[in-house]
């Protein structure tokens, strides 16, 4: 969109999963790029399909009851989602690595911490057993754990130290794009600053691309570059930070924004946004957002925005700012 | 380490002797005087008499229970066959060898054939191989072993005159009884080890190992298998004591000369201490064979081996 | 209204309403139920079996100790759609009647495990501590002797017959019982509904029975579906053996006994009664384990 070549691009994405109730449509048409060295951050409510995108891209969707209808994941110039079995495999925790949501239950708890770092370094380095334990042990340190103990079991760490174990795992082929999912929601605030902290100090050191799942426009704040706001699988909004925290467009944004509680305002009530999360068996008709949305109009339920550029590298969903506007 | 096993051995022996005041319970109740047993019809009454004084068997309930327990613990002496009048004890050890390889031989088929079953169901799940794999597995529970060794007695030694049908002399010998034994049993594992690699392939940290890039038979075999397995060890230690139990039918239809056999021909000769003497046996057999599992278990599950370092 | 009346209404109106939501959960049970063909098969194959037990009289061509011993040994016919056994008895009508012993034993000896295993489960998780202690070391003692093996003992000290043989299988069941029961009754034990009623005055039995042995149906069932099939498979292995049911009760593991010495020259006499229990067992495996999953859909697969 800018000219450089974009690390990532993910090009109309749809993800259905089939389910007793019907089919749940999770990813719908959905657009996004990331550059070399950049963090996004992917924002939304949970049920927003931003899970589901992160896996998609890594193809670990569980194919029954999932799939992937349509779509192009192009990565380094080449679409993941033709590659068959054995090249992915070659690219996952390699060029692309995933950390997921709960430390506790992310690693193997008969393997030591070592083993299953080691692993992954074995995977796809030629190296020495000898040199997977010295790079296993460096890779500890780096992230603050004491190098000795890849002799120790998960059980015997803590939630924070785990999700370090996490991205030590991570880390360790020196992945171009890493995609952290909500990696910091299980922890206890004060270990959350910690492993942000760690996050963004490893993203500078190993100038790793990131893609940062969360739902908490604070840690969007503190470590991302660009930000991609997420609605009942689609992007609604995405460009940098500060256009978004000053400039936000798309009344989703307003919404999330308005509903977080100033410290420094006396509120009587909260602001939340009315209504609840679509039923993704059965999304609206037109805009998704038109039941909640203040601003909607008659042609809001009937016309699909298109993504629109309202500012150089702003681009929004919304009929309020496209051609014809709202009538 | 060591405390977990003493803890496990002391909590065993209040255990133990509620089983020998059970068995001697039953032994007092049984209907029949032993001293008439013994002594046959028609012996005077008064010879009856003055054995049921030298047995001990006037005493109270209590006293009676104690003399045994000393006999049994001091001496291993739990009373002598109404039959042969040989020591309880000597006529189970002679036969507890047969039995043990018996069960043995039915523990190695139910593991060596329903492990492999389980693990398949599970990575094929719904596939035609899970549900026909399942479906036999639930009709091997529900054949009662002692007509399927019936059946494979017609089949086999009867109709194709290929494996023999009694005793346990010879390695092909071993074959039909461990089948029989062996087939409930395996189609339990194999029905514990689908359920359990079933529930180990949707944790986490299976998924965490896809995402690293690994090969999904490696997943299978290294990171599921591990983890499944460890439950399954107790499964296979409370099926050791279901075949210590079958071994008792199997004996009987397949002529093996073991502590099973002899309990069912003392059951027709009303000769009770043997019977009860039998039970006692195997019962301790199977705790401790319980405590060797539970220790294995603790070995392998790094969790609970940290816990009592 | 005034208060009072309010208050009584609000009451009435929740007792209702949570009525109303029992019956529709055990309506959803039964809708996931009916879904799993084969624990429907299984139900039919159950229905079946009580049918033929109830009915026994009607179903059956022949007594099940007419003895004719011009007609011993026969192969299926027409006249015997079983055939015969060595004394010329039919063995459709035996296989028949012999359902309502299986039957009797299976439901009785589950019964007598349930209620007191159930009751002592209740005791040892309601009031902890040494009765706990107390009461799960003298189901450890239980345990530690094999089923058939108790059963065995049992049976043998009490004498033979169907009544013993019945208390013998109940007895080996107790400790399951008392397992599934004292779990359940642990995880609620310690929820504020429960100090609540207590604070009410609520006697510990009505708490038991009204609040903590609903939560623990749902194993309940399951263990109970098979643990008729447990029985029945014990019922016949202690014929087997020559303990248990007397002849000439017609009871298919000592059919099966009685027939083992002609397994050379007339194997159909053993062919039926090994059916019998293996269908029977198999029905009641298949609907156990629908049971299981309609009961808690989590635990599938």
């Amino acid at each position: 969109m800018n000219g450089e070549q974009m690390l990532l691009e993910i090009k109309d994405l749809s993800i259905h999963y089939t389910t007793e109730d019907g089919v749940v449509k999770a990813v719908d048409g959905m657009n996004l790029e990331i550059a070399e060295g950049e963090t996004l951050g992917l924002v939304g409510e949970t049920g927003a399909g931003k899970t589901t995108t992160a896996l998609g891209i890594m193809n670990l969707i569980s194919t029954p009851p999932g799939k992937i209808v349509k779509g192009e994941v192009i990565f380094e110039g080449e679409d993941l989602l033709k590659k068959k079995a054995a090249e992915l495999r070659k690219i996952r925790g390699n060029k692309i690595s995933m950390i997921f949501q709960d430390p506790m239950t992310a690693l193997n708890p008969v393997m030591t911490v070592g083993d299953q770092i080691i692993e992954v370094v074995k995977l796809h380095r030629k190296v020495s057993t000898k040199e997977a334990i010295k790079h296993t042990h460096d890779m500890l340190e780096l992230v603050g754990i004491p190098g000795e103990r890849y002799v120790d079991y998960p059980h015997q760490f803590s939630g924070g130290m785990k999700q370090r174990v996490v991205i030590a795992m991570a880390l360790a082929c020196d992945p171009s794009l890493l995609i952290a999912d909500e990696p910091t929601t299980a922890l206890d605030v004060t270990i959350q600053a910690q492993v942000l902290t760690l996050m963004k100090k490893l993203k500078d050191e190993l100038n790793t691309s990131m893609i940062m799942i969360t739902h908490d426009l604070g840690i969007v704040a503190e470590v991302c570059d660009k930000v991609a706001i997420m609605y009942a699988g689609n992007v609604v909004e995405y460009t940098n930070k500060e256009n978004l925290y000053r400039t936000p467009k798309h009344p989703y944004t307003v919404g999330l924004f308005n509903s977080i509680p100033a410290p420094d305002v006396d509120e009587v009530r909260l602001k939340p946004i009315e209504g609840l999360m679509p039923d993704p068996t059965d999304l609206p008709s037109g805009c998704p957002f038109h039941p909640r949305c203040p601003k909607a109009t008659p042609k809001c339920s009937q016309v699909v925005p298109e993504n629109i550029e309202v500012q150089p590298g702003h681009f929004v969903k919304c009929l309020e700012y496209s051609e014809g506007g709202l009538y | 380490m060591h405390k977990y096993i003493l803890r496990r051995l002391l909590y065993l022996i209040p255990v133990m002797f509620g089983v020998s005041l059970v068995v001697f319970t039953m032994m007092y109740f049984t209907p029949g005087d032993p001293a008439r047993i013994m002594l046959g019809e028609s012996a005077p009454a008064e010879a009856v008499e003055d054995l049921r004084e030298e047995l001990g068997l006037n005493d109270h309930f209590v006293i009676q229970y104690g003399n045994w327990l000393k006999d049994l613990i001091f001496n291993g002496d739990i009373g002598s066959s109404y039959r042969t009048r040989r020591p309880v004890s000597d006529e189970i050890i002679d036969r507890f060898p047969t039995t043990l390889r018996l069960a043995a031989a039915g523990v190695a088929v139910s593991v060596v054939v329903g492990v492999p079953i389980g693990i398949i169901s599970a990575t094929k799940q719904y596939s035609f191989l899970d549900n026909a794999s399942m479906f036999t597995a639930l009709l091997g529970v529900s054949m009662p072993n002692f007509w399927l060794a019936m059946l494979l007695i017609i089949q086999f030694s009867v109709n194709w005159d290929l494996l023999p049908s009694s005793g346990l002399d010879s390695p092909i010998s071993y074959i039909l009884p461990a089948i029989t034994l062996g087939t409930s049993s395996a189609a339990t594992i194999a029905r514990m080890t689908r359920s359990s690699m079933l529930e180990v392939i949707r944790q986490d940290y299976i998924r965490t190992a896809r995402a690293k890039g690994q090969v999904e038979s490696v997943i299978t075999n290294r990171h599921a298998l591990k983890n499944a397995l460890i439950p399954i060890i107790t499964v296979i230690g409370l099926q050791f004591g279901a075949l210590l139990g079958g071994a008792v039918l199997t004996e009987s239809v397949f002529s093996i000369p073991g502590v099973g056999r002899l309990m069912v021909d003392s059951i027709g000769a009303r000769d009770f201490p043997v019977v009860q003497g039998g039970v006692l046996f195997i019962a301790i057999a199977f705790s401790l064979i319980n405590l060797l599992v539970d220790i294995l278990y603790a070995f392998v599950d790094p969790r609970i081996k940290s816990q009592y370092k | 209204m005034s208060s009072a009346n309010l208050k009584s209404q609000m009451v009435t109106d929740l007792h209702v309403a949570t009525k109303k939501k029992k019956r529709s959960q055990w309506v959803a049970v039964w809708k996931r139920l009916k879904k799993n063909k084969a624990a429907m098969i299984g139900l039919v194959i159950l229905v079946v079996l009580i049918v033929t037990a109830i009915f026994a009289d009607v179903i059956a061509p022949y007594g099940y100790d007419d003895q004719v011993l011009q007609n011993r040994f026969q192969t299926p016919n027409s006249e015997h759609i079983f055939g015969t056994d060595a004394f010329g008895r039919d063995i459709f009508s035996r296989i028949v009647y012999g359902s309502r012993v299986s039957l009797q034993v299976g439901f009785i000896a589950v019964g007598i495990g349930a209620i007191a295993g159930g009751a002592l489960g209740a005791i040892a998780g309601f009031y902890g501590n040494r009765l706990d202690n107390w009461i799960m070391r003298i189901m450890d003692v239980l345990l530690a002797i094999p089923g058939i093996l108790l059963a065995i003992s049992i049976v043998a000290s009490l004498g033979q017959g169907l009544t013993n043989v019945m208390i013998a299988v109940g007895i080996g069941a107790i400790p399951g019982y008392a397992r599934i029961v004292r779990a359940s009754v642990l995880t609620v034990r310690d929820q504020e509904f429960v100090e609540a009623a207590r604070a009410i005055g609520t006697s510990d039995f009505r708490i038991i029975m009204k609040h903590i042995i609903p939560n623990a149906m749902a194993p309940i069932i399951v263990q109970v579906t098979l643990g008729v099939a447990n029985a029945i498979l014990s019922a016949a292995a202690l014929s087997f053996i020559g303990l248990g049911i007397q002849p000439p009760e017609p009871e298919w593991g000592a059919m099966l006994s009685e027939g083992r010495q002609y397994l050379r020259d007339f194997p159909h006499v053993t062919t039926f009664p090994g059916l019998a229990i293996m269908i029977t067992i198999f029905g009641l495996n298949l609907l156990g384990d629908g049971l299981r999953d309609a009961l808690d859909p989590r635990l599938r697969d």
